[in-house]
């Protein structure tokens, strides 16, 4: 027997209503329900953080987080993070410093490096490591992620 | 600009080799818009889920699926018994997809369903029953061939005794195995008798190895169906399209290295015994062998070796490929070897190394020939950025010194197939090109992009002869009913075996739009050449016309024509012989990396501080993603090292999670300096070698070396775990600092 729920919430800039099953967690919601597959199911408990999504402006991995409790809050996954300048700005500087391979790490990836821009605007090495801890990566070796962000994070900006 | 100064335009040599291109699919992947398997949902589709064995090994005495086949939204349960001819699975053909009257490892599969959900295929596989019956688990190799012990793979007999009557087939599923022996590999040249004999001194010792997989992060999966003409369409994420096949996991066990050396240095023979847990069915894994003997034999020049093997069935998940197999576990041998051999005879590990490495036109005892061969570049270079000699002699004197934090350094080279690797009948790839009226490409290939940035180093390749820019191509590599055949992502094969495809396709472009150019100009073909999207003179850099008003002139004529050209490399490699001899690979790669460690003799943990690398990669094509496949090489091998562990015991897996197998994290990595060695293949495309593999490789062995230096104390068991480390170090486990509690 399941369970629905019917919740509303902010995703990437647009209200949404949505009915959810009360078991379903953020991600299966954000893929099934939405379809947006930009977010990544890598584990499903917690530990690769590939499903990394922004909620009110804090990274958390999706897999963890009931779809309920998304009721009247602002999501963002990575669909929206590119729309926005900083989101952008780590796109091009992901590219550009060669931090994607395979690419299913990226899109946790990037959440996680834009909040951890918000809180740490011109970031060096050793705290963009700490900050990406949660995110795994089995292709780069962290290194031209971690590039990547630390330039982001200290470039001059643009007139 | 007018006539005049458009006549004159000179376009200035320019190369794309070398520099810094961006991935092309990067764009995409970083915007979360590119699709991976389970991102796709076809209208209808239905969802799969297999009930996977409750035991270790067992016989099936029954199954029930009325239950699961009665529940609302199941189309389909299947088992063997629904399917009257399986077709036998894996290297050796020893298993079918559905498993018959018995199981014989953790997650061997029983029945299938197809359901409208994942949710109702879930729950009819909790409704079917399996009535087992146990048989003894072998968990490890060495009980495998003790004598009586259980056959793995006996005669296919059904829970009752009798005969399975499985239908005509003579493979080790139909028939059975009379043993628990799956492979053998014996490998000789020179004589190891004769060397022993000129030998002054000799070290023989046990290496054990541990399980380790590959963690991939994406989700594996399949998608089928039919399409419009019947054909069966299906969605995959493998690096073999065209052979289909995937592997899982490596497991092995070596058992003794013997090598000996003369006083003067000189290596005589080696000899080396290992066994190998091949799991309960033949994937690649039990081809480790033909790896590994490849360093035995050859990494250094050693006149007589003698190596011998078996891979044996156990009930542990089976065996599969993993980046650079055989590889990592023959250098953690040879290379500690090489540093102990060093210490006896009382020589620098460096000039001992130097003594014996290979040379550019040698041909091994194994029948490999080095064309090109930058081995002892890689090891003086990596010696010399890492400032090894001295630090090697400071921290052997630190070795005594009071205090528990001890540094050290480590050296270890690795040889890998850099051509291709023929193994299978062919190692070859196709490409198809064609050039659009606008002078945008089209390349098709039968190279896989996993990731590695295949796309945009054949795109730098082709565009290099075309004398276009990257942004005109567009590749198609992902549907094998178009591109055409390759053996796939392996070997470390990409860049040469498709990159030398892609060459020759867009060769035979260049010249059939010269020839056109030639008569247009009324020169030859010669005098002419593509740079900057014009053709132009060759001796002036002159531009003459654009590259598509030329392709456009071409197909808007009366005899109208399309440049579109196809190309089908196949290395110049061969196969080996029975006693595996033969020259597998167009071309090897070389490289050293050394490792720096700090040890705390307190603990038993190891920070790894730096590693400093020289790959012999014959040239960097794209120097960014070259960087990348080093960097995560390095780290892959890093948690080979020290972190990863897939533990399993009697069978079963006690780990299968990322919170308890232990990938390396961002905080973690080392100071990376990478150097790369340009020897120059003369097969190679631009002169590069493949790459992929090579940089996972040395890291166990280099940090084994480097824990000698710092502590005096040698590892013959991965991984470096701190409890591993700190037995070794104090003969015993640490003291326990709790009590165990007891009630009031």
């Amino acid at each position: 027997m399941s369970l629905k729920h019917e919740i509303e919430f902010t995703l990437n800039g647009v209200k949404r209503k949505v009915m959810v099953d009360v078991r379903m967690n953020a991600l299966d919601m954000l893929r099934d329900i939405v379809g947006l597959t930009g977010t990544k199911y890598g584990c499903g408990e917690g530990e690769c953080g590939a499903c990394t999504i922004q909620v009110d402006g804090v990274s958390l991995n999706s897999c963890l987080m009931f779809a309920v409790d998304c009721a009247g809050r602002n999501l963002t996954t990575v669909e929206g993070l590119t729309d926005q300048p900083r989101g952008e700005a780590l796109r091009d500087a992901f590219v550009e410093h060669g931090a994607v391979q395979c690419g299913f790490c990226t899109p946790g990836m990037m959440m996680q490096a834009d909040h951890l821009l918000a809180k740490h605007e011109h970031p060096d090495e050793a705290c963009v490591k700490r900050g990406l801890e949660g995110n795994l990566c089995r292709c780069t070796g962290y290194k031209k992620i971690v590039d990547a962000v630390v330039a982001c994070g200290n470039a001059e900006p643009t007139p | 600009m007018n006539v005049a100064e458009k006549k004159h335009r000179v376009i200035e040599p320019d190369s794309l080799i070398g520099k810094r291109i961006p991935k092309m699919d990067a764009p995409d992947k970083a915007s979360g818009r590119t699709r991976y398997i389970h991102d796709i949902n076809l209208p209808g589709q239905l969802h799969g889920k297999i009930l996977r064995s409750a035991r270790i090994h067992a016989l099936i005495k029954s199954i029930d699926t009325s239950a699961a086949r009665a529940l609302p939204g199941v189309h389909v349960v299947i088992t063997a018994a629904d399917i009257a001819d399986q077709r036998p699975i894996g290297v050796a053909k020893d298993h079918f997809p559905l498993k018959v009257g018995r199981v014989r490892s953790q997650r061997d599969e029983i029945a299938a369903v197809a359901a409208e959900s994942e949710e109702i295929a879930e729950a009819a596989l909790k409704l079917i029953k399996v009535e087992y019956e146990d048989l003894p688990v072998i968990g490890n190799p060495e009980d495998s061939i003790k004598p009586g012990a259980v056959l793995i793979h006996p005669e296919p007999h059904g829970a009752d005794g009798t005969h399975l009557h499985l239908k005509q087939g003579t493979s080790i599923a139909h028939k059975g195995k009379p043993d628990n022996v799956a492979m053998r590999f014996d490998y000789t040249h020179g004589d190891v008798v004769h060397g022993e004999a000129e030998s002054d001194v000799v070290i023989e010792d046990t290496f054990k190895l541990h399980y380790v997989t590959h963690c991939c992060m994406g989700v594996s999966g399949m998608i089928a169906e039919f399409d419009a003409g019947g054909n069966v369409l299906m969605y995959s994420n493998t690096q073999v399209p065209f052979l289909h096949k995937r592997e899982f996991a490596e497991y092995l066990n070596i058992d003794p290295a013997r090598i000996r050396s003369r006083k003067d240095g000189t290596l005589t023979f080696r000899q080396v015994h290992t066994l190998h847990d091949n799991g309960a069915y033949t994937s690649w894994g039990a081809t480790t062998p033909f790896v590994m003997m490849q360093t035995f034999s050859s990494l250094y020049r050693v006149p007589h070796c003698d190596y011998h093997t078996a891979a044996v069935y156990t009930n542990n998940p089976y065996a599969g490929s993993f980046r650079g197999y055989g590889n990592l576990q023959a250098t953690f041998a040879i290379e500690q070897h090489m540093d102990m051999l060093a210490e006896t005879i009382g020589m620098d590990p460096l000039e001992f190394r130097m003594k014996n490495a290979q040379e550019a036109g040698e041909v091994t005892g194994q029948g490999m020939s080095f064309k090109s061969c930058g081995f002892k570049d890689c090891i003086k270079t990596a010696a010399g950025r890492s400032d090894f000699s001295r630090k090697f002699a400071e921290n052997h004197a630190n070795q005594k010194k009071p205090g528990n934090i001890k540094r050290g350094i480590g050296m270890a080279s690795m040889l890998h197939v850099g051509g291709g690797a023929k193994i299978y009948p062919s190692d070859g790839c196709g490409t198809i090109l064609k050039l659009d009226d606008f002078a945008n490409v089209t390349l098709i290939t039968g190279a896989s992009e996993i990731g590695q940035g295949s796309e945009t180093v054949l795109s730098q390749l082709v565009c290099e002869e075309l004398g276009l820019p990257i942004s005109a191509v567009t590749v198609v590599n992902n549907d094998t009913a178009i591109t055409p055949w390759d053996v796939g992502v392996h070997a470390s094969r990409t860049t040469f075996v498709a990159g030398n495809s892609a060459i020759g396709a867009a060769r035979k472009a260049k010249s059939k739009i010269l020839a056109v150019a030639a008569k247009k100009f009324d020169c030859t073909e010669a005098d002419l050449d593509l740079r900057g999207g014009f053709v132009i003179r060759a001796d002036s850099g002159e531009a003459l016309v654009e590259l598509s008003k030329l392709l456009r002139n071409l197909h808007f004529q009366d005899k109208a024509e399309l440049v579109m050209t196809t190309f089908y490399y196949e290395p110049p490699s061969v196969h080996q012989d029975k006693g595996f001899k033969g020259d597998v690979s167009a071309a090897y790669a070389w490289g050293t990396q050394v490792v720096e460690v700090e040890v705390d003799t307190d603990t038993g943990f190891i920070k790894l501080l730096k590693v400093t690398g020289a790959h012999d990669v014959g040239r960097v094509l794209n120097r960014l993603g070259i960087e990348g496949q080093i960097e995560g090489g390095v780290v892959m091998g890093q948690g080979y090292a020290f972190t990863e562990d897939l533990m399993i015991e009697d069978g079963k897996m006690k780990n299968p999670n990322f919170r308890d197998y232990k990938l390396v994290t961002a905080p973690e990595i080392p100071e990376m300096d990478i150097a790369f060695i340009e020897s120059m293949d003369g097969e190679g495309p631009q002169g590069a070698k493949g790459v992929g593999e090579a940089p996972a490789i040395c890291m166990a062995a280099a940090a084994a070396n480097a824990i000698a230096n710092a502590t005096g104390t040698r590892l013959f068991e991965l991984p470096f775990t701190p409890e591993k480390v700190y037995r070794a170090l104090h003969g015993q486990a640490p003291k326990r600092y709790w009590k165990p509690w007891k009630a009031e």
